[in-house]
């Protein structure tokens, strides 16, 4: 029988294989500040806005508050953050598909916010980030004079 | 001898007939599966899912992940932005080594599911002593 002499084994190998398919498939894997310009960024984002504010979610299972670091800065939300690598010393992984790691993301605010009001809560992995809008972007009703 | 594919993936793609009466999308969510001395981990990101609604079953040694969740934003929201979709995750997969049913435990934390699937005794390494003499 024939073996690897570095102490792979063909279950290793084999992983290796699979891994290189999903990679292929999902294209390369994103999460880390210096990838995303191939492949989808890390977090994916919903953004959605109300009359007074505007909202950005985002799932980050595996995140807790303290390895998030989110700010506002002029028309930009920056979302940093980190997944630790829970590294299982004498273990072998038969997949090995959740990231981890260092991500950044920042996008462009499609309309001003009150920075100091933004609020930001984490519950089962989800991020939930409110901006209030600055008064001049909020709806404003007019009223017709006849 | 163990097998070469411990756990062999079966995703939903083999299962055509798999369909949700609600409608909707079904994700896969991304796993690390870690085999231990004495058992396999299974960590799968299945976020914004209440705990007590996740089924998890063990079956002829087929595991299947199944977490529910439903959208957190009305049918009518117009989003600026959409990069992802929210529905349940569904998973499964064929685990051939030998799996102790009774003593499977689950947590869900901060949107993560990890599964403890310990092995029954028999498979668990043994060390046997030759005798000499």
């Amino acid at each position: 029988m024939w073996r690897m002499s570095n102490g792979s084994n063909p279950v290793g190998m084999l992983r290796n294989e699979v891994d290189k398919l999903f990679s292929d498939f999902f294209g390369p894997h994103v999460g880390t500040a210096e990838s995303g310009v191939r492949g989808r960024a890390f977090p994916a984002l919903n953004v959605w806005e109300r009359d007074n504010e505007l909202f950005v979610e985002a799932e980050v299972a595996g995140l807790r508050n303290e390895d998030l670091d989110i700010s506002v800065m002029g028309n930009q939300l920056v979302i940093k953050g980190r997944r630790a690598d829970v590294d299982e010393e004498s273990a072998t992984y038969h997949r090995r598909e959740r990231r981890v790691g260092e991500f950044s993301r920042a996008i462009e605010l499609p309309v001003a916010v009150k920075p100091e009001q933004v609020q930001a809560r984490l519950s089962d992995g989800v991020l939930l980030i409110t901006l209030p809008k600055a008064e001049a972007a909020k709806p404003r009703k007019v009223q017709v004079t006849t | 001898m163990a097998s070469e594919t411990m756990v062999q993936k079966q995703s939903e793609e083999t299962r055509p007939n798999l369909e949700t009466t609600r409608g909707g999308h079904v994700y896969r969510p991304n796993v690390d599966i870690v085999e231990k001395q004495d058992e396999l981990v299974v960590l799968a990101d299945i976020p914004g899912v209440k705990g007590a609604e996740i089924d998890i079953r063990f079956e002829d040694g087929e595991l299947t992940i199944h977490g529910p969740a439903t959208p957190r934003q009305d049918g009518h929201t117009r989003y600026l932005l959409q990069e992802y979709g929210v529905g349940d995750f569904y998973r499964t997969f064929r685990v051939s080594e030998q799996i102790d049913a009774s003593r499977i435990s689950a947590e869900y934390r901060d949107g993560v599911l990890s599964l403890h699937l310990p092995k029954v005794e028999a498979v668990k390494p043994r060390r046997i002593n030759v005798k000499t003499g």
